[in-house]
């Protein structure tokens, strides 16, 4: 089956250029190079329909980026972005409205993803009436429907976004995202900000308009705990490179790659009391130098010499279930049979 | 057991005489030495409005209206700024969510950690900075020595947060208190500073408030727990009584609403509703209007504390599990 959104080797990089002095300096001899954020580098992800596919990461490892060049808001510099199959580069200009209507994107924070200064009407009902989803007299009735399908009392719906709690403005932005009948939506730390028992209700709103709407996820999100729970599959970035990908079950129960196993270890929870915690050192590198062979090798425990001169690729380790470390090729060495004991 | 910090129905409030907004509305509970107690609560509950309380830090309008802190058997509540002073930094030291709350930008590591030393030890400059250095590697962070030297914007967050911490701990406080200490930060870094936290309180005695939103972490790190409703303790006790079987609805909502606790796919129980507004309290308990065991005696009178043992709760029907 054709995925919905698929991306071949997508590449985004940041480049801040040199200002005046800089480039006279350079002019003159001096060794100034331009400043290049690798922050996704060659990921190939593919999502079908009707799927939740969570990515989790840590700051700054490219999840977010990765969300925004697939839902279409920031061009990839390098690689291909294909919706249903087309390449979205060669789409017309009303198929590629199409694409960009079909694919929405919900927000950690809605504070600064909803214009202050207007009315919640007006912030839900806005795009479907300009892009003729509905004639103007009927977005009154549009927008009422869309508030009660998420749970917002449809009597609010002349005021401003100040007027409501972080979770009701978490629900307007999940209905403007509604509101254009997209097919995926993209959730950034949508739930990341919100007390646990209105998150709770948040993610069950996503789980039934899931069904109601048939609709496809990407869920990025730094919490382990809720991917778990909402995710039918599951990615894992480092530094801007898809190192694991796997079903749900999978990836929880049996993970491979070493980052993998690390953080699902140091995952807080409720049922181990005062417990050790045995940390892995060191920080994420920056990604405007990225250290060569494959980024994890600084911090990983089980590093070997070839890991620090060449990037391991993603290969399959199991039924649907991917991973990009050296060890593998190793059978003695397996990541995964350190797991399994 | 002599308690290091004991504080008896905390009240702070924010607004005017007439329209007081009860933020922290008569809190109890006390911290023995070498304990780490977790205070736990939603956005709102009050429990970081009660953790500057204790340190006398809450900024006008708010104020504290009545009750008691007592640290070492000293009352805190309207005790002279100067003794004030002499106490924070020294026997009590605070660490916030956002290290740049304690940092200062413009300023090298070096001279704010020697400040902190020198305003409470009349020590040489140089013995200061040793403490300093010590204190950095103390954390965890690698070649302190040249450390010293930097400015906070060329540190990493959970750096920064190693860096509050150091200086928290440069007089060897009795009590710290840490508000979400770790909440803006990752998995993995997290990781690292609830290792470190936990080696040095068990290698000083501290005794250590760690107010937070997430029972992941509480559990992981605390030896006791005090659950936070409204500007109320609402239940408290020994990490596993009120994690395993919980006396008060509110905080079985709390655990029934983590993703972690519901299988795959199931549909998540959240506790209906959300908190009042601290102006818009229901009579009687507060919770009642989202409580599964409310009945009508609930509107009628607010809940006292009920003890059974190490643990007590504020609730007129107690579920059953904490009894067993």
């Amino acid at each position: 089956m054709t995925p919905l959104i698929e991306g071949r080797g997508l590449t985004r990089r940041f480049t801040r250029g040199l200002d005046v002095a800089e480039k006279l300096a350079r002019a003159l001899g001096a060794n100034i190079r331009e400043e290049v954020v690798h922050a996704v580098e060659g990921v190939d992800i593919a999502i079908r329909q009707g799927e939740v596919f969570g990515l989790v990461g840590e700051s700054g490892c490219g999840k977010s980026t990765l969300g925004r060049v697939l839902a279409g808001i920031l061009p990839p510099t390098d690689g291909e972005l294909l919706w249903r199959g087309r390449d979205v580069a060669g789409l017309s200009r009303a198929d590629r409205l199409e694409m960009r209507l079909a694919v929405q994107m919900i927000f950690q924070d809605p504070m600064s993803s909803l214009n202050p200064r207007k009315r919640v009407i007006d912030l839900i009902g806005e795009a479907p009436r300009v892009h003729g989803l509905v004639r103007a007299g009927e977005v009154d009735d549009y927008v009422a429907s869309l508030m009660q399908r998420v749970g917002l009392d449809p009597a609010y719906r002349r005021r401003y976004p100040h007027q409501f709690s972080g979770g009701q403005r978490q629900r307007i932005g999940i209905a403007r995202a509604l509101a254009v009948r997209p097919k995926l939506i993209v959730c950034d730390e949508s739930v990341s900000a919100l007390d646990v028992s209105i998150q709770a209700q948040v993610i069950n709103l996503f789980m039934d308009l899931r069904e109601e709407l048939d609709l496809t996820y990407l869920f990025i999100s730094h919490d382990l705990g809720v991917v778990k729970h909402i995710s039918d599959r599951v990615g894992i970035m480092y530094l801007g490179r898809v190192v694991e990908t796997a079903g749900a079950d999978d990836f929880f129960a049996a993970p491979n790659h070493p980052y993998t196993v690390a953080l699902l270890k140091e995952l807080p929870s409720v049922k181990d009391r005062r417990r050790d915690f045995t940390p892995i050192r060191g920080e994420i590198p920056s990604p405007l130098d990225p250290p060569p062979g494959c980024a994890f090798h600084p911090r990983c425990p089980r590093a070997m010499p070839v890991c620090s001169a060449d990037l391991p690729a993603l290969k399959p380790v199991a039924a649907a279930h991917w991973s990009a470390c050296h060890l593998n090729d190793m059978p003695a060495l397996r990541p995964a049979s350190e797991t399994a004991a | 057991m002599v308690a290091v910090l004991q504080v008896e129905g905390l009240q702070t409030w924010f607004g005017t005489k007439d329209a007081p907004v009860r933020a922290v509305d008569g809190v109890s509970f006390s911290v023995a030495r070498g304990e780490i107690l977790g205070l736990v609560g939603e956005s709102g509950s009050g429990k970081s409005i009660t953790g500057f309380s204790i340190l006398g830090l809450v900024d006008p309008p708010g104020r504290v209206v009545g009750g008691r802190v007592l640290f070492q058997g000293q009352e805190l509540v309207g005790a002279p700024p100067e003794t004030l002073r002499r106490i924070r930094g020294k026997k009590i030291a605070m660490i916030f969510q956002d290290p740049m709350m304690t940092l200062n930008p413009v300023l090298s590591i070096e001279t704010q950690m020697v400040e902190a030393v020198l305003a409470h030890d009349d020590t040489p400059r140089a013995e200061a900075r040793a403490r300093a250095r010590d204190a950095l590697g103390l954390v965890g962070i690698p070649s302190p020595e040249e450390r010293l030297g930097a400015y906070p914007h060329q540190f990493s967050g959970g750096m920064r947060q190693r860096v509050a911490i150091a200086i928290a701990l440069l007089h060897k406080p009795d009590l710290i208190i840490a508000d979400e200490p770790t909440t803006a930060l990752d998995v993995t870094i997290q990781s690292q500073i609830l290792f470190e936290v936990r080696r040095l309180a068990d290698a000083f005695g501290m005794a250590l408030v760690w107010i937070s939103h997430d029972l992941g972490v509480v559990a992981s790190l605390a030896d006791r727990v005090a659950v936070m409703y409204a500007g109320r303790i609402v239940e408290s006790g020994g990490v596993d009584d009120i994690l395993d079987r919980p006396a008060h609805p509110y905080t079985r909502g709390l655990l029934d609403a983590l993703p972690a606790t519901a299988r795959r796919g199931e549909r998540l129980r959240p506790i209906p509703g959300m908190a009042p507004a601290p102006t818009a309290r229901p009579s009687g308990c507060a919770f009642r209007t989202r409580c599964f065991a409310a009945g009508p005696d609930c509107a009628a009178a607010e809940p006292e504390p009920t003890r059974a043992g190490e643990r007590q709760w504020r609730c007129f029907h107690p579920l059953a599990e904490a009894a067993a």
